[in-house]
């Protein structure tokens, strides 16, 4: 499996990661050896086998409906980059 | 000239009514101070780990019970990963391949007097996002993010409805029964209760669907109607002219009544869904689903048909009494202290009261008029101590705090006339005073009866019998 | 004072030899010594920890507090510590003071254990020889050419080189376990949902696990007690009853099956290597226990399926690392696009960018099948080898690494080569069962760890299993010269 240069953009646009131009071949050769790589996959058949997502066989636990959490905005946005009138501000959105 | 029929299907996002967030113990009131309801969790702090919330899933649960579908024993919550300022993760956890509600289906009414049974396919659980504020911040937009994280019912209909009324009739339909059901408030101000429209047309006879667009975010019923209609025009024009339609999320304008292209939303959607590793399978078991059931109020369908029959309503009375569960109630509640005379009780309740509540933009519960005070005014008609115009003097009276209508009616001195001679004495007067029309009606004018009648009601300030009236004039004027 | 085992340091403070300020001074002036060299930590709490140690010391002297009050560790810098930097080895969060604390952090502080820093990782764990950490490598005490393995790297050569008694890890393909082994350290990573993942920060949740870096066997016992439990705030999280894991180290080990998995000693591994594990073997032999050959047929797939499923998760999980609530944010972003693209671009090294895209990549429209659910299903492939196996024998063992330590700059411009540096851990993450590395000798001059794989919750029989061994070597007592 190989990855061309117009396939490494794609897939860095939907992960929204700016890569410049000269990095993209060094991205295609190391993105399509690592398939190559997961390519063994298709050595076994799988079919009828069902998927295993989580290693125990434990179901979902439920919590009671209470809030819990206090109002810590104020720490919160101690560490963001841009906050004005207690909102995140980030480049205008246009709808 | 083509036929053409429309295609819609309905995706209801209902916010549910629980005190905190779906993964998270923020709590969920409405109108909070930016981002002062954003706990770690919320926000998508690096670490942090999502809970669920057991009220959610009740509440799904009881949905599924209430428009009979499959409560899934086990469901899957998946991730649809996205880039957005207000999905502070990067993805929305949502259900896709196994939702918790599936096949369902709930009956509307027609205009024609029709019903027509509108199937719903699936309703999964899922988080709300923040919210972008596009007034000026130093020209960027403003995220607040209080709102992530508050927990959906998603509804999503079949594609079985024809027009834009049907769509109405169904949404309409969800919503008093989302309200009966104590799952979500309603509120589409607040958008607590939205959707979007999945509109296609295709020639009448046609089996094969056309390409549809899909309408996001119409927060009123006259929105959703208006928003589909146009869509609908909008593609067969398209269609009549050669053109095609294309597979588009579309905006409705309420300013302009047009539905526009939101193309930034559109490119290249790949959500690369896949279940979320932080969540296990949710299990539910027939113990979960029978305290559900144990929950579940009279449904809307049924409560509708016992008024039929209970209180002998006409449908369209039984229907309009039972569009909420607290409206009904009050009917009830009137009903049993009035002891009886539903019918009186129900003109009443759809009536006067709902013209005050409409008037005044009040809910049922806020009503100054209680249903046991109502009960009293209409005690009063029933033993003719008022007629049922003074009833009305009365009632507002009592809306504007003025007492029970006893009260009332003995201040205002409004106690109907009963006393025979009493009357006797002022249709007297009246036909003293009115020789000419005395003379024009023996000599035929029967038509002038109505003018007497107008004139002993004005003379008794409207207190008089008008059964008596009637009665003792008929003898008079015949001399 | 700095060699010596948490256990031998416990028996000190209990007994009033010295005080825990006096230690955690005595191992902070190592770090200042050291650190330079071996670049183990990121941050160092010095005020923090002194103050932690004076406090333990009263706690010590008013009767209460536990075996570990005073005991000085360094934490992973994965797990949040409020008020401290928690960085994971990323430029993205260079700037990140975490505002919690992750549920074993809180663990340790309310155990009186002091914490001496923040150790040197991967960047976001992804790693085998923490090259890629935005803080730069961390060297191998044993040999400075060569690389502590990873991704807990900073942790393992900490350890090692006497400036933490233990440490915290994290294990999502081998990254307690095989720098365990190239720093001739005892590491344990235990089954899957045993020690809470609240505030640990996520690279693929399905396979992330927290576990303990020691000296001995006996010291991961005592950290493990602290760190293992049921925890509300983590759905994964198993609640199940948390052994005392020190009182079944000594236990007999003669009725032990140990089962040998032809897949871990085939081609690939280095024969030095190769010998110290037969050695190791034949202890045990020594020891009672007896040995089974085995096979596990699908290993030789857990790296591929690893592969897709862990940078699936990681293209998730590292979705909310955006410039918007905390972390890098790219300067002067010209439209949200550009902020996104550029924050991450700029703020992720390429290792973490390779997995997002590879990642992004397998669950994208049309590929979800092919990659993800193909993984999925050898995930079970694997699971069901190793539920087999233990209906035949107790605990498997195996290499840690198929080699020893390599050259820092080795193989870090070849992805693949260095991801068969976790060959023989990875099945492990997949199955989600408990899993150690032991010291067991030297090839080459430096450090074999032994894998010692066990059935789930099983941690008590491993440590107990490891224990006897180290009761019957001197391996895991070495310090390297010069430290
Ligand atoms: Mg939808
Ligand atoms: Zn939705």
């Amino acid at each position: 499996m190989s990855l061309g240069p117009e396939e490494v953009k794609k897939i860095a646009y939907l992960a929204r990661l700016a890569v410049s131009e000269d990095d993209v071949p060094a991205y295609a050769r190391n993105l399509s050896s690592i398939l190559d790589l997961v390519a063994q996959m298709n050595t076994v058949d799988t079919r009828g086998i069902e998927p295993l997502a989580h290693p125990l066989a434990m179901t979902q636990r439920l919590r009671s409906d209470e809030p819990t959490e206090p109002d810590q905005r104020t720490l919160f946005q101690g560490i963001a980059p841009q906050v004005e009138a207690g909102l995140y501000l980030v480049p205008k959105v246009i709808e | 000239m083509m036929e053409w029929e429309s295609v819609i299907g309905l995706e209801i996002h209902a916010q549910l009514a629980t005190k905190s967030k779906i993964f998270s113990g923020a709590a969920t009131a409405y109108g909070a101070a930016p981002n002062t309801q954003a706990c770690a969790i919320d926000l998508g702090l690096p670490g942090v780990l999502p809970v669920l919330n057991t009220d959610a899933v009740r509440m799904a649960a009881m949905f599924g019970l209430a428009v009979e579908a499959t409560v899934a024993e086990r469901s899957v919550f998946a991730r649809k990963n996205y880039f957005y300022p207000d999905l502070p993760k990067g993805y929305q956890i949502s259900q896709y391949e196994l939702p918790v509600v599936h096949q369902g289906h709930l009956i509307i009414d027609l205009d024609d007097g029709t019903t027509k049974t509108i199937g719903i396919t699936r309703a999964h659980l899922e988080e709300d996002a923040g919210k972008s504020l596009h007034e000026d911040f130093s020209g960027m937009t403003g995220i607040d993010l209080n709102r992530a994280g508050t927990p959906l019912l998603e509804i999503v209909s079949e594609p079985d409805l024809r027009s834009a009324k049907e769509a109405v009739a169904y949404m309409k339909k969800i919503h008093t029964l989302v309200r009966y059901l104590g799952i979500c408030d309603g509120n589409m101000q607040e958008g607590s209760f939205r959707c979007d429209a999945n509109v296609s047309v295709r020639p009448k006879g046609q089996e094969r669907f056309g390409t549809r667009a899909e309408i996001k975010n119409l927060n009123s019923f006259r929105f959703v109607e208006r928003a589909i209609e146009y869509e609908i025009e909008r593609q067969i024009h398209l269609l009549e002219d050669g053109g095609t339609v294309v597979q588009e999320t579309r905006l409705y304008d309420p300013d302009q009544g047009e539905t526009r292209s939101m193309r930034s939303k559109e490119e290249a959607n790949d959500y690369r869904y896949f279940p979320d590793p932080d969540l296990l399978p949710l299990s539910i078991d027939t113990a979960f689903i029978e305290a559900a059931r144990q929950a579940l109020p009279e449904l809307p369908d049924a409560k509708r048909e016992r008024f039929m029959g209970e209180y002998q309503l006409s449908a369209y009375d039984a229907a309009l009494l039972t569009v909420s569960r607290d409206l009904a109630d009050y009917f009830e509640a009137t009903v049993a202290a009035l002891g009886g005379e539903a019918k009186l009780c129900a003109n009443w309740v759809m009536g006067d009261l709902s013209g005050f509540l409409n008037k005044e933009s009040k809910d049922i519960g806020d009503s100054p008029v209680d249903p046991s005070q109502l009960a009293g005014l209409l005690r009063r008609i029933q033993d003719q101590t008022i007629s049922g115009k003074i009833a009305k003097e009365v009632f507002e009276a009592m809306w504007q705090g003025a007492g029970d209508a006893d009260a009332v009616i003995d201040q205002r001195g409004l106690r109907q006339i009963t006393d025979s001679s009493a009357i006797e004495q002022i249709i007297d007067t009246v036909i003293e005073t009115n020789p000419n029309q005395l003379a024009q009606y023996r000599s035929g004018k029967d038509k002038l009866f109505g003018f007497f009648v107008g004139q002993v009601m004005k003379a008794s300030k409207g207190k008089a019998n008008p059964q008596q009236v009637n009665e003792l004039l008929l003898k008079k004027l015949a001399g | 004072m700095h060699d010596k085992t948490i256990a031998q340091l416990s028996a000190g403070l209990a007994a009033g030899k010295f005080s825990s300020a006096e230690l955690v001074r005595a191992l902070l002036e190592r770090i200042e010594r050291f650190n330079g060299t071996l670049n183990a930590f990121i941050t160092v709490t010095a005020d923090q920890a002194l103050a932690q140690a004076q406090a333990a010391d009263q706690r010590r002297a008013a009767g209460q507090g536990g075996p570990l009050t005073g005991i000085p560790i360094a934490h992973k810098d994965i797990f949040c510590t409020l008020g401290v930097k928690t960085s994971c080895g990323s430029r993205m969060l260079d700037n990140f003071i975490a505002p919690y604390n992750a549920t074993v952090v809180e663990k340790f502080d309310a155990a009186g254990v002091v914490m001496l820093g923040k150790t040197n990782l991967d960047e976001f764990a992804m790693g085998s020889s923490t090259e890629t950490s935005y803080y730069g490598p961390v060297r191998n005490p044993w040999d400075l050419d060569a690389v502590p393995g990873g991704s807990s790297g900073g942790s393992a050569a900490a350890v090692a080189a006497c400036l933490a008694p233990g440490a915290t890890g994290t294990d999502t393909g081998g990254s307690i376990r095989q720098p365990a082994a190239l720093c001739g350290i005892t590491g344990l990573k235990p089954t899957y949902g045993r020690v809470s993942r609240w505030g640990m920060i996520a690279y693929a949740s399905s396979l992330d696990q927290g576990g303990a870096m020691a000296r001995s066997a006996e010291d991961v016992a005592l950290l493990l007690q602290i760190m293992a439990g049921f925890d509300p705030r983590d759905s994964t999280s198993a609640e199940q009853p948390v052994p005392d894991y020190g009182a079944s180290l000594n236990d007999d080990i003669r009725d032990l099956t140990i089962g040998l998995p032809k897949e871990y000693f085939g081609e690939g591994l280095d024969a030095d290597v190769a010998r110290a594990i037969e050695d190791a073997i034949a202890e045990y032999r020594k020891l009672g226990a007896t040995v089974k050959d085995i096979s596990l047929p699908n290993a030789p797939l857990a790296i591929p399926a690893y592969y897709v499923i862990a940078p699936a998760e990681c293209s998730s999980n590292l979705a909310r690392f955006d410039g918007v609530r905390y972390g890098y944010r790219c300067a002067e972003p010209q439209d949200l696009l550009d902020l996104y693209t550029r924050s991450r671009g700029e703020g992720f090294g390429s290792e973490v960018k390779r997995r997002i895209m590879i990642g992004a990549y397998a669950l994208s429209a049309g590929y979800y099948d092919a990659y993800y659910l193909k993984a999925q299903q050898i995930r079970r492939l694997i699971s069901e080898d190793f539920r087999k196996a233990f209906t035949e024998v107790d605990v498997i063992m195996g290499p840690s690494s198929p080699t020893v330590a390599f050259n820092l700059g080795e193989k870090v411009d070849d992805p693949v080569t260095m991801y068969l540096s976790d060959i023989y851990t990875i099945a492990v993450n997949l199955a989600g069962l408990p899993g150690m590395s032991v010291p067991v000798g030297f090839a080459k001059g430096r450090p074999v760890g032994l894998q010692i794989i066990g059935d789930y919750f099983a941690e008590a029989r491993l440590l107990n299993v490891a224990h006897r061994y180290q009761q019957a070597s001197d391996w895991h007592t070495r310090v390297p010269a010069g430290f």
